[in-house]
């Protein structure tokens, strides 16, 4: 059997099974053996001296544009990207071309899933087209392969909509995960603030954000049932979560690399590649995502990964598309938070594999013995110049482009397959 | 003006690019310019045989009017191209506009346009030099510069004064243009508006933002306003213009607390009886046509010193 792997020396780091040591570990048939298991003839060594071995990173947040706009990205290229990137699982938001919001669908792209190189979780739309008007077959999404409904991308408008979809999908124990903004509010392209004056540019204000994400943490109260917001941007978001949590609300959430990095200067200059939704926020914002990654407030560190051409970014600021691509920089840049000294390498190895498998009721997130080997081999040190020519994404809408980045994923295995490797000779 | 000075910039973006040294510089040549028009034969062959094209994507007359007069008293070749009748109804993004207009080998591009930052795209495509005729609620430099000029040649200096800006601050390029210019040269600006029109940031700006109407006129040197609009995409700023007559529009007596010799300003045009009441627009205060006059001199000067850096 090929996938007999000895992966040596390296810093074992399993939150989820208490481990951080140094050691080799062993994969048998493409799943983690047991420790002190005789290691065979056929395994191929993996030399990880100097690197850490932790469970496959999980982006639960991203846009693989297939099916509808494989211009963009399509399933294999946004698994490949992911690949490169560290990580072994995706999950993919519905807003496509048509909208997933049914088995058909689903079905297809897990079909397409199976020539990528990481696994691909979908998640189904809340309504019917993510119209926002009934709710989506919730049922037939679940046995089709969905692992939550999102209509991500827009927010969910009625309050009554948003409660019936908390509860109906707790009945099949799947995740309702919030696009959080007040649509009424945010008309602009930007974060409302003294850049968006400066640069004459409509501005959307953090209550927004903050207004829905209490709307969501109100209805999960009222029902007792459980939800996640999605890409958490400013310090209201995070308090209304920290104290909602603290009463047992059961609230999870999650923030993207961008949110914590960047703040609305970097879109000076028109930088189209600096325009999301939600927008870069304030420096006072992205210092309490970082306290709140720290803290545990946030559960998970996704990408929200949105590929874009040319075609919608090299048009004026007003016009231009929301999203970047992330997948390939979220590891450096999350390793700037453990630098950094905000969180320890435990804490990073949650936030970007073990809680989104939790959140989301997915396998990984673990290198316990028998567990499928999704494994991602990180060289903290590893530095690179972070150019449009390495860019694995179909798309090349980065903010990082030209950044010295430090820390990659020098291999990256699903199931004892090596999808990405790197490593230097 | 510094012996040695060499102005820097070959485009025309906006204020914030534009350093006390610039602005002056460019008030002084616009100053020696004025004369120009003032002959009976207003013409001189400064930019003969250049070729300056008006790409407006916004209505226009006074700004665009204003910038071909004086590109033809300099004798250069220019061209109107208006949003109706450009390829932007047909679907034709701004680059590739902007690449075309390029291949006919333009010496400047004057642009208008309705979204902030247009102008600043438009440099990284085409080989021409720039100038910002307005863009979106972001700058409108030479309507900031013929302000400048208007009240140095009235003042006879531009540091130490007062400038009260009055109105809808936040759609406002002008005012935002005329904030930037007029605390670089040293004087203060003083704003003043119904709080659903003033943006946040302003102080960081350089404005200082008042609470009443009285606050910011009293012992101005300039009461400036602007113009008006009642509601954008249905986001409900006012409720009525009637109200803003009442509550903000620039009456005699609200002049009358400022200096005695204050002027009056206005970029135009003017909504007479809402934020500006007709005897104020009309009286001996008022520069208004002053700024008309200006214009044309300011838009000279920058023709002339963005070719001279080609």
């Amino acid at each position: 059997m090929a996938d007999n792997w000895l992966i040596k020396n390296g810093r074992i780091i399993d939150p989820k099974n208490g481990i951080d040591r140094q050691g080799d570990l062993l994969v048998l048939e493409g799943r983690i053996a047991a420790e002190q298991t005789p290691v065979p003839a056929s395994a191929r060594v993996i030399e990880a001296s100097g690197c850490w071995v932790v469970p496959g990173l999980i982006d639960m947040h991203v846009h693989l544009r297939e099916p509808g706009e494989e211009y963009k990205e399509d399933i294999v290229s946004g698994t490949r990207a992911a690949a490169a990137g560290g990580f072994t699982a995706v999950v993919c938001m519905p807003n496509t071309r048509p909208v997933n919001d049914c088995a058909a669908v689903t079905a297809m792209i897990l079909e397409r899933a199976r020539q990528g190189s990481a696994r691909v979780y979908p998640v189904g739309a809340i309504s019917s087209g993510s119209r926002g008007r009934k709710l989506a077959e919730y049922g037939e999404l679940k046995e089709a392969g969905a692992v939550g409904v999102s209509d991500d991308g827009l927010p969910v408008r009625d309050s009554q909509l948003m409660r019936r979809a908390l509860e109906y999908a707790g009945d099949f124990g799947l995740a309702v995960i919030s696009h959080s903004e007040d649509p009424s509010l945010s008309t602009g392209v930007m974060n409302e603030g003294e850049v968006a004056t400066r640069l004459g540019l409509k501005g959307i204000p953090a209550a927004a954000e903050a207004i829905m994400v209490y709307r969501e943490i109100a209805l999960a109260e009222q029902t007792g049932q459980r939800v996640h917001i999605a890409h958490v941007s400013t310090a209201m978001s995070v308090e209304l979560i920290r104290a909602a949590r603290a009463r047992g609300v059961r609230v999870s959430a999650e923030t993207t690399p961008h949110y914590f990095t960047l703040t609305d200067e970097a879109v000076e200059g028109y930088n189209t590649n600096a325009k999301m939704n939600p927008p870069l926020r304030s420096a006072r914002d992205r210092e309490a995502i970082r306290e709140a990654l720290a803290d545990g407030t946030l559960d998970a560190i996704a990408t929200d990964h949105a590929p874009h051409s040319s075609l919608e970014k090299e048009v004026e600021f007003d016009l231009a598309a929301n999203g970047i691509i992330g997948l390939e920089t979220s590891l450096p840049l999350s390793l700037a938070l453990v630098r950094d000294g905000l969180i320890d390498a435990r804490r990073l190895v949650e936030l970007m594999s073990t809680g989104p498998a939790a959140i989301l009721g997915l396998p990984g997130g673990s290198l316990g013995a028998g567990e499928a080997a999704d494994i991602t081999v990180i060289d903290p040190d590893q530095t690179f110049t972070y150019t449009e020519d390495q860019v694995v994404s179909k798309s090349r809408n980065s903010p990082f482009l030209g950044w010295r980045l430090q820390g990659r994923a020098v291999l990256t295995m699903v199931g004892g397959r090596v999808t990405h490797d790197c490593r230097q000779a | 003006m510094a012996t040695g000075y060499f102005f820097p910039h070959r485009h025309i973006l906006g204020m914030d690019h534009l350093s006390a040294e610039d602005i002056g510089h460019i008030l002084t040549i616009a100053e020696s310019f004025k004369e120009i028009s003032a002959r009976p034969i207003k013409k001189v062959p400064t930019l003969r045989g250049n070729t300056i094209i008006n790409l407006f994507f916004e209505p226009s007359t006074r700004t665009r009017l204003s910038f071909e007069v004086a590109a033809k008293r300099m004798s250069a070749d220019t061209f109107n191209i208006s949003a109706s009748t450009s390829s932007a109804t047909k679907g034709e993004t701004l680059i590739d506009t902007a690449r075309n207009i390029t291949a006919m080998r333009p010496d400047i591009i004057i642009i208008r346009h309705s979204h902030s930052g247009a102008p600043h795209m438009l440099t990284r495509y085409v080989d021409a030099a720039i100038i910002n005729a307005g863009d979106g609620t972001h700058e409108h430099p030479s309507q900031a510069l013929l302000d400048l000029m208007t009240v140095r040649e009235h003042r006879g200096r531009l540091d130490g004064l007062k400038i009260a800006i009055i109105g809808d601050i936040m759609h406002s390029r002008v005012a935002h243009s005329n904030i930037i210019g007029f605390t670089r040269m040293g004087s203060s600006v003083h704003v003043f508006g119904p709080a659903t029109l003033l943006p946040p940031g302003l102080e960081r700006l350089g404005a200082t933002v008042c609470s009443s109407l009285g606050e910011a006129v009293r012992d101005a040197d300039v009461v400036m306003t602007l113009r008006i609009q009642k509601e954008r995409q249905n986001d409900p700023l006012l409720p009525s213009f009637r109200e803003y007559a009442r509550e903000y529009g620039v009456t005699r007596d609200v002049v009358a607390l400022a200096r005695p010799d204050a002027l009056v300003m206005h970029p135009g045009p003017v909504n007479r009886g809402i934020e500006l009441m007709p005897d104020v627009a009309d009286g001996p205060q008022s520069v208004i046509l002053d700024q008309v006059t200006n214009g044309v001199a300011v838009r000279m000067a920058l023709l002339y010193l963005v070719m001279g850096n080609s």
